[in-house]
């Protein structure tokens, strides 16, 4: 499979790249395990019964998953250790700073906007549970 | 002037590692801009001035391993939040619950690092802050149970707030 | 398997896995479950820009790209939040909730 034609790069040839190094199968199981953990916020966010614990599996598995994926692919091209090479390893990991940092903001945010326009939470009790969740809609 | 110095490094770093260019003429330009911006805004940044540099300095460094600590309890949060999601036994377990919670913290930041820290912990949400009242979201009982333990707190009281770490 | 076929198949992965996250925005009862699948798959668009980059061979470029959306997400889902915060029938509310809104509001 080979998609460099899109960019007009040259197309490296297949047998040069056919053993990968160490740092490229590190940063596969980085991404590889960033995407589990987003399947988990991915269904959490489908299945979940109401806003609040919809908001564990987003604020949560989106900020790892989003972090390990982020830092995998930063050591999959990261291969030469030139000043470039070096830089884009920094701006990634600032990418990675950013989100961590904003992601459990917004989460915040949000829940309290929710909390304060009177979404009820679901609890166990079998009373509240009819009222709780799809209150206003 | 500590404060101006650090904060036109800071800037001066966020130039460099944004433009990527090394020549003189994009370096000029960028100690040109940040000089201007330290100049004009450099009271937005940090609040506090009466503070010594160095006890930043500590401050920063314990946050930097506080950080890690947080990483692991992300990492736990995800697993958490996989089995609940992915299981029936977790489904089962799942009972939320608001949770009322007392903190001794004093400063903004202090809050902040430790509503951030809640948030990204096992199961807790934090809705709402009310002066030291932290209004937190928790999604079973063991959740509940350690949250009230305390122990984030002391954490962040530690590197944050010294004096009121016991 | 080549690093470039683990990259388009990462890609394709996180695509399929935002579909879920874009039921809740179409379906959600409420209006803040919307806003909490679109801050998700706007979060991991910013990823997909990077890994479109690494497919390209110009992630340095993308990279930036990535940068400002995430930014411009965070913004974004942050205004709407307090959009919706403040446009709330008020005369039902009792006065506790009231105050410390208010108060909440000041802390933060």
């Amino acid at each position: 499979m080979s998609f460099l034609f899109l960019a007009n790069a040259p197309v490296v040839d297949e047998s040069v790249q056919a053993e990968l190094s160490r740092l490229e199968i590190c940063g596969m199981t980085l991404a590889g395990l960033g995407l589990l953990f987003f399947l988990g916020a991915a269904v959490g966010l489908f299945r979940f019964p109401d806003f609040y614990t919809r908001m564990h599996a987003a604020g949560k598995g989106d900020t790892l998953s989003s972090l390990l994926i982020l830092l995998g692919f930063a050591l999959i091209t990261f291969d030469d250790f030139s000043a470039l090479g070096w830089l884009l390893l920094l701006k990634i990991f600032g990418i990675v700073l950013f989100i961590m940092l904003t992601s459990p903001t917004s989460t915040h945010a949000l829940m309290r906007a929710g909390f304060e326009d009177g979404i009820e939470p679901v609890t166990n009790n079998p009373k509240r549970k009819k009222k709780g969740g799809a209150k206003k809609k | 002037m500590g404060y101006r110095i650090s904060i036109f490094v800071l800037l001066l770093g966020a130039w460099v590692v944004l433009s990527g260019k090394f020549d003189a003429f994009h370096l000029g330009l960028g100690v040109f801009s940040a000089l201007v911006v330290t100049l004009l805004s450099q009271d937005l940044l940090f609040k506090d001035r009466k503070k010594d540099l160095s006890v930043r300095l500590s401050e920063t460094f314990g946050f930097i391993g506080y950080v890690f600590w947080l990483l692991w309890q992300i990492v736990l949060a995800n697993a958490h939040v996989f089995k609940l999601a992915m299981t029936r036994e977790g489904q089962k377990e799942m009972s939320p619950r608001v949770v009322k919670l007392k903190t001794k913290l004093k400063s903004d930041f202090a809050k902040f690092v430790f509503a951030n820290s809640i948030t990204l912990t096992p199961g807790t949400i934090t809705i709402q802050i009310k002066k030291n009242q932290f209004l937190v979201h928790a999604i079973s009982e063991a959740v509940e149970k350690d949250l009230l333990s305390g122990e984030m707190e002391e954490r962040v009281a530690a590197i944050f707030e010294p004096e009121l770490a016991t | 398997m080549t690093t470039e076929e683990f990259t388009v198949c990462a890609g394709v992965a996180l695509f399929v896995l935002m579909l879920p996250a874009l039921y809740r925005v179409a379906v959600g009862p409420t209006s803040f479950d919307r806003l909490v699948a679109v801050n998700v798959i706007g979060t991991k668009t910013a990823v997909l820009l990077v890994i479109i980059g690494v497919l390209f061979n110009r992630v340095e470029m993308f990279v930036d790209f990535a940068l400002t959306y995430a930014l411009l997400n965070f913004v974004g889902s942050l205004a709407v939040a307090r959009f919706l915060n403040r446009t709330k029938p008020m005369p039902e509310e009792k006065t506790s909730r009231g105050s410390s809104r208010k108060k909440g509001a000041k802390a933060s």
